[in-house]
């Protein structure tokens, strides 16, 4: 049986330890309320921008557009994006995760994969691969719009030049506080959006559009990337909390079992060694009479 | 006073603003318009510039960077990637964006990278429109 000693020292760190927990468990929370307002404040600009979007593409034609030129897929590009830090459970692993199945599949199928990571821990972990074209990496704590501007900028050229043929984008979808998933949203070639979106608004085509479509369409084009990615930034940055905020509950809470267990250990010691004190004393009584 | 015009100009930041307005200018890529109460719908991209609206005597003027406007149902919406107010904008930070992006155009002049001085140039682009919008409090 460990000695007294040890056993005190143990419960003392795993206290310890359990207040570290808690502390980020609660810093993880008061971010988590920013991130999800941040996210609150990018809705109305998200579905109004889908919507536009939607009517734009349905009226105008998709041929002639060099982001929406669908080509013979030769080689995938995966923007990762993870967060910055670690300590947040499965988050980054199960995006990881998901990045190297799709990655297998992809090579399966005869294509090459590349990866831009966004976020420090997914590039850390994907160079492994040897396939990461680019990484961005502690921007996750405070990005801002151009974050992901310079981001999209960097995807839709090496589009245009024919490097890439295919982009999709990995993110943690943000279900809820309790549930973060890995989720795939495709970046490029834009498709033109149809269906969820438009049903919430629709117009007849009839706008007067300064300048034409085609060069309106140029535009919103990028924007729309840069959408995409702010989005999934977001959702990851939201998700990042929410995760470690489980992560640390979980970590404090067996914390606690181990004190527990470990005063149980201690208070035996203790009673044993107080037992054979006593079995001492009373013996060497006994001898005296 | 005549009919009104709702305006909501909304960034990834949130909404901005959201008021009646008598009249909207706004910086559109072809040029500069003006949109009335019961314009006919209409889109337009936006490039930097200055966004000025009108209600009653009151005039106010936002430095708006990159997007777009939509006029539909007697509303005017931009979707822009920023949108300040002269009284938000720290005018030593123009300033220095102002002459940093100048340093970079004057050697992206020498150099053949175009990607490198269309940067640059949004950037004077931006930093002007708020020292303008600034100055006009």
């Amino acid at each position: 049986m460990a000695s007294l000693k040890e056993v005190k020292t143990k419960i003392a760190g795993v206290k310890k330890t359990a207040q570290i927990t808690k502390a980020m468990n609660m810093v993880a929370a008061a971010r988590l309320r920013g991130a999800q307002e941040k996210m609150e404040a990018f809705r109305p600009y998200a579905s109004k921008f889908n919507v536009t979007m939607s009517n734009l593409s349905g009226g105008a034609n998709t041929t002639g557009f060099p982001l929406m030129e669908i080509r013979d897929v030769k080689t995938v590009e995966l923007v990762v994006i993870t967060s910055d830090r670690g300590l947040c459970g499965s988050f980054n692993a199960n995006i990881i995760k998901l990045a190297l199945k799709m990655m297998a599949e992809y090579e399966i199928a005869g294509k090459k994969v590349s990866f831009v990571c966004v976020g420090k821990k997914g590039s850390q972990l994907l160079n492994k691969t040897g396939k990461v074209r680019k990484s961005y990496r502690d921007i996750m704590g405070n990005f801002q719009m151009y974050n992901a501007r310079e981001i999209a900028t960097d995807i839709a050229a090496q589009f245009l030049s024919g490097a890439t043929d295919k982009v999709e984008v990995l993110y943690g979808h943000f279900k809820s506080v309790a549930s973060q998933i890995p989720a795939v949203a495709h970046l490029l070639p834009v498709q033109p959006t149809s269906g969820e979106e438009e049903s919430e608004k629709k117009f007849s085509g009839d706008y007067i559009y300064e300048p034409s479509t085609e060069e309106i369409m140029d535009v919103l084009q990028p924007l729309y990337l840069n959408v995409i990615i702010y989005h999934a930034m977001l959702e990851v940055g939201a998700s990042e909390h929410a995760a470690r905020m489980t992560a640390m509950d979980n970590a404090t809470n067996a914390c606690k079992d181990m004190v527990k267990s470990l005063s149980i250990i201690y208070n035996k010691a203790r009673q044993a060694a107080v037992t054979s004190e006593l079995m001492d004393i009373v013996g060497g009584a006994e001898a005296l009479k | 006073m005549g009919q009104q015009i709702r305006l909501e100009v909304v960034t990834p930041a949130g909404a901005k603003v959201n008021e009646d307005v008598d009249i909207v200018n706004a910086p559109g890529f072809g040029g500069d318009f003006g949109v009335l109460a019961n314009h006919a719908p209409f889109l337009s991209t936006i490039k930097i510039g200055t966004l000025t609206y009108e209600n009653g005597n009151k005039r106010e003027s936002l430095m708006v960077s990159g997007g777009f406007c939509e006029v539909s149902n007697n509303k005017i919406t931009f979707l822009v990637e920023s949108a300040e107010k002269g009284s938000e904008i720290d005018v030593e930070r123009a300033l220095k964006a102002k002459e940093r992006a100048e340093k970079r155009l004057a050697q992206a002049a020498q150099q053949t990278e175009n990607f490198n001085r269309k940067r640059a140039e949004v950037a004077l682009q931006r930093a002007l429109a708020r020292m303008k919008v600034s100055s006009m409090r």
